[in-house]
């Protein structure tokens, strides 16, 4: 009995252990090699899923095939992150050779443990000078301490929509251009009604959607990291400035407490419902795909859209904004990387491609050229993004080697801030400075 | 005689194959989906690994940030404890008394049966969020009738003093589970012990006491013990009810915060998720699943020592 007993637990043992083993073992680097000219199908992930977005994709590669008929593209839709973080650690045959992701704060990770290939070598090859092609904020957020491991693939511009009606009725006459002006038109917009609002001028609190700390200190362009990778949020003059604005935003507007209860009674983002286009707030700041939205829903809101106000004392700046947007990389494992970068290429740096590609889906254009081009939607509120993504002053946050915590870490201020748990706004960067290093330092 | 040994030996050695044949679906379902993910859990919570490069020994580094720096692991632990006390008892009282309450009905009672098992069969995200619409502070219908009648009306969802009951009540209206067993266990009592501490003079409580309580103690330890591993794996409702109520939907490149409002709905396998998949921290992640195992382990033999001399007692 207990010879069998050793016997049970020395076969699990070895079970175990085969397997923990195998557990061990890291993906490999593939190596460019191959001949981009020959016959050759590579697997192209990505996460558009609905209808006119898959059949905007399909197209653009039908184009590129149009282009190189010897490189066939299998295309795989409504792919999440987690695949494709399974897919990149695992590789074999079945693993994609060219990645899209939206979601940008994953790029720092991508680079560094180099699961996406640097693409520098391959644009050198193809002569494509990256600061010629791309918008700097793009170029941001597509690489990690200089490993350019990925490129824009269209972007999202943030900027102010407003009611024109509310404005006409309040005897606005144009939109806000600096943040005095703004905060002065949302009070006039504001119409208190007992504990709530019959109409709010502007949702200034943290959870109102798109108002979150990231995109409004892009107004003062802030520098997150020190040259040597340190935070420098406790010592940046942006944030000092950006929290305390949006504070008196939120006590001006009749304070945080009856801020969050209105917001409560807002539909969901991404829904006719939204609150922008329900007429429950005047003014809003939101992406360029906002307006499709509206247009989509039929609503009949008369609304304009213009670059978000900035600070004051950087009026001359009138015209920037945040962005982010699509990430476009080639996998490491990948054996076709020559092949997968005439892909990468057409996609993300022909002109007609990405213009075509954004007028499908209403994004912002991601390359100087294609922003430029006439065929891009002349449609008026498209128009103003474009502006804003041609601002040399747009910025946005860079990338970070741990799903962007730091961003979480800066939130988590902000939500004491604007309560009013936390009063003392330097100790908290302070504390928070710390936090972001220690989680960096967790991540490296 | 040699020969007679050497038969023998392989008539065990046969019979041990035999038997190690018989016990290997468990011995490989066991290997495969518990012993190795655990020994791969205690192996990763001692590496720097992100999930693509390979793992590099970093010693007690990934065990020191969780409980010393990773500032959403405390808030995490308190709201787990706090869940796996108040929601387990309550689930466990409140199926005993709805169970209760049906083997007693004469009419209707299949009616009622159907009415309280119903909300079980929801799926956790639809209920949460037909939770979070109901129980919206500033538009659900909770609050405005609490309003009419003049109570105070909670932020619920969106207020860390009352996420965690709103999540309580969530769970106890999917009671299903544990009333239907309850049930079971309470029509299973032999009708002559009543009636012997009838004749006795016992009242309602002593009989619930002394005859039903002894008789469904089994299925009590059984409904603690399944509810506190249920509740340590607590994950869809509390991510689904504070993103729904953060408004923070998430788009492109954008951080969800975790455990709004205030972190009050975080819960221990949230954050394996967030470190794991979000902060590509494979050996943190492991370290709050071990926590979390521990934990588990803890509860559960505790309840089965306390169940066992319940039982042992009654006998």
């Amino acid at each position: 009995m207990h010879r069998f007993q050793r016997m049970a637990t020395g076969a699990t043992a070895a079970v175990v252990l085969a397997f923990v083993g195998s557990a061990c073992t890291g993906s490999t680097t593939g190596g460019a090699t191959d001949d981009p000219n020959a016959e050759t199908t590579i697997t192209f992930w990505h996460g558009w899923s609905a209808p006119s977005e898959v059949k905007a994709i399909q197209d653009t590669v039908d184009a590129f095939q149009a282009e190189f008929p010897n490189i066939h593209v299998n295309v795989v839709g409504n792919i999440t992150d987690d695949k494709i973080n399974q897919a990149l650690r695992a590789g074999g045959s079945s693993a994609p050779d060219v990645v899209s992701s939206f979601t940008t704060d994953n790029v720092g990770q991508f680079c560094s443990s180099h699961v996406f290939a640097d693409l520098t070598p391959f644009m050198e090859k193809s002569k494509v000078d990256p600061t010629a092609t791309f918008p700097p904020a793009l170029l941001g957020y597509t690489q990690y301490q200089g490993n350019q491991c990925s490129l824009p693939l269209l972007s999202d511009v943030y900027g102010l929509y407003y009611n024109k009606d509310d404005f006409k009725a309040a005897g606005i006459s144009a939109p806000p251009k600096t943040l005095s002006e703004f905060k002065a038109d949302a009070i006039k917009l504001t119409t208190p009604a007992g504990d709530s609002y019959s109409q709010l001028g502007f949702m200034p609190n943290y959870h109102g959607y798109e108002s979150t700390v990231s995109h409004y200190a892009a107004l003062w362009d802030p520098e997150y990291f020190t040259p040597d990778g340190k935070a420098n949020v406790a010592s940046d003059p942006a944030l000092a400035a950006m929290f305390p604005w949006q504070k008196s935003m939120v006590d001006a507007l009749g304070g945080y407490a009856k801020l969050e209860k209105y917001r409560s009674t807002f539909g969901d983002e991404f829904s006719s419902r939204n609150p922008f286009m329900t007429g429950q707030v005047s003014m809003a700041m939101d992406g360029e795909w906002r307006a499709g939205m509206i247009d989509d829903a039929g609503t009949n809101i008369n609304y304009g859209v213009a670059p978000f106000p900035v600070p004051d004392d950087q009026a001359a700046s009138y015209g920037k904004g945040y962005i982010t947007g699509t990430i476009v990389g080639i996998a490491s494992t990948s054996d076709k990387q020559n092949a997968a970068w005439e892909f990468v290429k057409f996609l993300t740096t022909d002109t007609q491609a990405v213009v075509n590609f954004a007028n499908a889906i209403h994004n912002i254009p991601s390359t100087f050229a294609a922003l430029k081009s006439p065929n891009v939607d002349q449609d008026p509120h498209f128009q103003s993004f474009i502006k804003v993504a041609q601002n040399p002053d747009s910025n946005t946050t860079p990338s970070s080697p741990n799903g962007g915590a730091y961003q979480l870490t800066l939130q988590d201020v902000g939500y004491g801030y604007e309560s009013g748990k936390v009063t003392d706004l330097q100790s908290a960067l302070q504390k928070a400075a710390e936090q972001i290093d220690t989680d960096i330092a967790q991540a490296q | 005689m040699t020969a007679t040994t050497i038969s023998r030996r392989t008539r065990r050695r046969r019979d041990r194959l035999r038997n190690l044949a018989f016990l290997s679906p468990w011995l490989l379902g066991t290997g495969l989906f518990f012993l190795y993910p655990l020994a791969a859990t205690v192996y990763f919570s001692f590496m720097k690994y992100d999930g693509f490069t390979a793992p590099v020994a970093n010693g007690v580094k990934n065990w020191q940030y969780v409980f010393e720096a990773y500032p959403f692991f405390w808030p995490a632990l308190r709201n787990t404890l706090w869940l796996v006390l108040v929601v387990v008892t309550l689930r466990v009282v409140f199926g005993l008394a709805v169970g209760l309450l049906i083997v007693k009905i004469k009419r209707g009672a299949g009616m009622f049966r159907t009415l309280f098992y119903a909300p079980y069969l929801a799926p956790p995200v639809a209920a949460t969020m037909a939770f979070a619409f109901l129980l919206n502070p500033g538009t659900g219908p909770v609050n405005t009738i609490l309003g009419r009648l003049g109570l105070p009306q909670p932020g619920w969802f969106n207020d860390p003093t009352w996420s965690k009951p709103a999540l309580t009540l969530l769970a106890l209206w999917g009671i299903g589970d544990l009333m239907i067993i309850f049930m079971a266990s309470l029509l299973d009592v032999p009708r002559e012990q009543y009636e012997a501490a009838e004749l006795d003079g016992a009242g309602a409580l002593r009989r619930f006491r002394f005859v039903t309580l002894p008789n469904i103690s089994p299925i009590l330890v059984f409904a603690a013990v399944t509810g506190v591993i249920q509740t340590m794996q607590y994950y869809t409702e509390p991510f689904v009810a504070g993103k729904v109520a953060s408004g923070q939907i998430g788009g492109s490149g954008q951080q969800v915060e975790p455990g709004y409002p205030d972190k009050s709905t975080l819960t221990l396998p949230q954050l394996v998720y967030n470190l794991g998949f979000q902060r590509f921290d494979t050996g943190a992640a492991c370290v709050v699943a071990l926590v979390l195992f521990v934990l588990a382990m803890a509860f559960a033999a505790l309840l089965m020592r306390r169940g066992s001399g319940f039982l042992a007692m009654e006998d």
